[in-house]
């Protein structure tokens, strides 16, 4: 499982990165969006992939019980990938505003401000 | 104390709140960004008093124990870094009144503002690498807005490179942050600092640390991954640039610092050799392209590269005057190079145009603006007595005692070109004569914010040994964790 | 669009996805459910509701502006840390009080509790605030 999931990720990485260096807006933003992607993977892959308990404690205990799933990188995850859809959200109205103000999808064509 | 570490944060907050209720009245918006940013200081001055008088302040939120919860700590550089941050936002704040247009401050110019400050404060206080993420997202969601909210076309264009690089920025962070966790189970940075100490791969963590002086890298502007900088910070409004100059490269500083101080502290020779490198490079090319410019804010922005090179510098040499110079140099930079932006302003105001060809003769109109454009300009070269030369004697002495000529001499050499740009800022927009023969208009309030943040650097420069002595006492709390560590890990009330 | 059979039915499902969110974020204390999940829920009703009519009815509807109601949902979600600290505890520790009803049933009411509301309240309003902006620029 884990070879998958490595691989997988590598590929996210590797569209993503594709994605970020074509010319397009639109692409640089699905780019940004698989990058975020491919990062909460990660996250979830090192956290190690077993099937466990729950991480409830039961009815008049006081710990855990030992094999359970470590709760911490899906709270992670939660919040990165809701930090990540407002980020796109955003993203995907900006490129919009940038298409409206210059009209073009062209990153080439937005150097004026470069030094 | 709990309420203390909670303050700067719940204060920018509460007043972003009232600015969004009070949405339709753009005057009482106005007045809760003044109020609020006067209350930040206020609050940031009462923690840095307490982390002064105390040692190291740390609140857990919701009570819930060191490693599981949310932890806040301020040591003395964080306590310091969250005054900076209340004096900026002050100064922009007031500045903003006679500066900004109706038109931003409709679509919620000041809320952001306070945004961007909760951010800030967040990511200066916050004990736990996950949660400086979080913090880092917030001041970077609203920088983003404030980047493009205006909608001219020079600043869409600068925004959607300073949006990219810095959410590649956030996805590296993010995937170290993955790692990280793989690795220690735990992303408390006191906790993850003891976890790493046991663990023996030094391989692992120095692809980690290497990824993280990359995340943070970006966020500070370092050699080969500042480019989105220079192409975005002169399409602002002065106000947000003015902002942006003075916290948020320097949240990316602090991160390192923080990271590089607490998390990753052996096993990293290579990271050590990389950012001396890195610092020489940011320095040297900063400052190149700084001379290469003839717009102001263009110049300015180059700088800010410059700058943040020197406090790399003390990063990398990691000696307990190195760390302290940087400190020093945090303090002055944040002052100087916001009022810098500030004049920009001011002299765009008064002559129309940022274009040093375009403008002149202020000299001649209005002696007194000239004045406190020297201050941070001669601050900033590095002149004596001014705040900026002690950052850099400190630094350039602590390079000697390390042996780093190389460093030294270009440090020194930096500042030479320094000087060669804040002079031709100097002769073309006060010395000679407007071009067009205008008489400069008056710049009113915003005189005020440039000289209180003048007198600053004054202050700094003539009281140098007070901060020396600050700088050098949170040099060692940085440099020996164990304290800091203790204080958050056994924190109960 | 102008549709009788979506008008109608929407103002039928309005009502009811409203109190169904209330219900989703009463019930996030210790099930699925929360002021996140319940925000979105409403939002996405006022959004039918704007699909249905039109932007200008919807915000007729909330009366105050989308933004102020995401501030109101803020200031309260950062009041409701704060009971706990008049103890001497941390910021966001919580606090409860059970409310006895006659009949022997017990609520019990706590900071977080108010803290889901402020969080569903911010969800509504910034939900609301982009979606009513995108959607009026269209019409434009």
């Amino acid at each position: 499982m884990n070879t998958v999931m490595a691989l997988l990720i590598g590929m996210l990485y590797a569209s993503g990165m594709y994605m970020v260096l074509r010319r397009s807006m639109v692409k640089l933003i699905i780019g940004l969006a698989l990058l975020s992607h491919a990062a909460n993977l990660l996250i979830f892959t090192m956290a190690t992939l077993r099937r466990d308990r729950p991480p409830l404690i039961d009815e008049g205990e006081t710990a855990l019980a030992a094999p359970y799933a470590d709760p911490v990188p899906q709270a992670l995850i939660l919040t990165a990938i809701v930090i990540g859809f407002a980020v796109s959200a955003f993203a995907a109205i900006m490129i919009y505003r940038v298409y409206q103000t210059t009209g073009t999808d062209d990153l080439d064509q937005l150097h004026t401000t470069d030094s | 104390m709990n309420l203390l570490l909670v303050a700067p944060i719940l204060l920018p907050m509460l007043t972003a709140a009232l600015c969004l209720l009070a949405w339709k009245s753009v005057r009482v918006q106005r007045w809760l960004g003044v109020a609020g940013s006067a209350a930040l200081l206020a609050s940031a001055l009462a923690l840095f008093a307490e982390v002064h008088g105390r040692g190291i302040a740390v609140s857990h939120a919701g009570e819930w124990a060191a490693p599981f919860g949310i932890t806040l700590a301020a040591d003395l550089l964080g306590a310091l870094m969250v005054v900076l941050g209340g004096i900026v936002g002050l100064m922009v704040a007031v500045y903003s009144l006679g500066s900004i247009d109706e038109g931003r401050e409709r679509f919620g110019f000041h809320p952001l503002v306070q945004i961007l400050l909760m951010g800030v404060c967040g990511a200066f206080l916050t004990g736990d690498l996950f949660n400086l993420y979080v913090w880092f997202e917030v001041l970077l969601m609203a920088s983003f807005v404030l980047t493009a909210l205006g909608g001219e076309r020079a600043q869409m264009e600068g925004a959607i490179k300073y949006v990219t690089l810095n959410l590649v920025s956030s996805a590296i962070f993010l995937a170290a942050l993955g790692l990280l966790y793989g690795l220690t189970h735990s992303l408390n940075m006191a906790d993850v600092s003891l976890r790493l100490a046991k663990l023996n791969y030094p391989a692992l963590e120095n692809l980690l640390a290497v990824l993280f002086f990359i995340a943070f890298g970006i966020k500070a502007a370092v050699f080969p991954l500042f480019f989105w900088l220079p192409a975005s910070y002169h399409t602002m409004p002065v106000s947000v640039s003015a902002l942006f100059a003075g916290l948020l490269t320097k949240v990316g500083v602090y991160a390192l610092i923080r990271v590089f101080t607490l998390v990753f502290r052996d096993d990293v020779e290579f990271i050590k050799e990389l950012m001396l490198v890195v610092a020489c490079l940011t320095m040297a090319v900063g400052v190149l392209g700084a001379v290469a410019q003839m717009e102001m804010r263009r110049i300015l922005s180059f700088h800010i590269v410059s700058q943040i090179g020197y406090m790399i510098i003390g990063l990398a040499l990691m000696t307990p005057l190195a760390l302290a110079g940087t400190v020093f140099y945090l303090a002055h930079h944040i002052i100087v190079k916001t009022n810098l932006f500030l004049v920009s302003g001011a002299v765009a105001r008064a002559t129309g145009s940022f274009e040093l060809k375009k403008v002149g003769g202020l000299y001649a109109a209005q002696p007194g603006l000239a004045l406190l454009f020297l201050i941070p300009a001669l601050s900033l070269a590095g002149i004596p007595p001014l705040s900026g030369f002690w950052g850099k004697y400190i630094l350039v002495k602590a390079g000697l005692e390390s042996g780093q000529v190389v460093l030294v001499v270009a440090a020194l050499a930096v500042s030479v070109f320094t000087m060669i740009s804040m002079m031709k800022i100097w002769s073309e927009a006060f010395w000679k004569p407007h071009p067009l023969g205008l008489t400069p208009a008056p710049v009113g309030l915003l005189n005020g914010p440039i000289a209180a943040m003048a007198a600053m650097t004054l202050l700094i420069g003539f009281g140098v040994e007070p901060m020396m002595q600050l700088a050098q006492r949170s040099a060692q709390q940085l440099l020996d964790p164990q304290n800091y560590i203790q204080a958050v890990l056994e924190a109960r009330k | 669009m102008n549709s009788l059979i979506l008008r109608t039915t929407t103002g039928f499902l309005l009502s009811l996805l409203v109190l169904f969110s209330v219900y989703l974020m009463l019930r996030g204390h210790n099930a699925p459910g929360g002021g996140f999940i319940g925000g979105l829920t409403a939002t996405a009703a006022l959004t039918l509701y704007a699909f249905a009519f039109d932007v200008a009815t919807v915000r007729k509807m909330l009366r105050i502006d989308p933004l102020s109601v995401a501030g109101l949902g803020l200031v309260l979600a950062l009041v409701s840390g704060l009971p706990g600290m008049l103890g001497g505890d941390a910021f966001l520790t919580s606090r409860w009080a059970v409310l006895a009803l006659p009949g022997g049933t017990e609520i019990h009411l706590g900071t977080p509790l108010l803290f889901d509301f402020g969080v569903y309240l911010v969800v509504i309003g910034v939900g609301c605030a982009v979606l009513l902006t995108m959607a009026e620029e269209r019409g434009e």
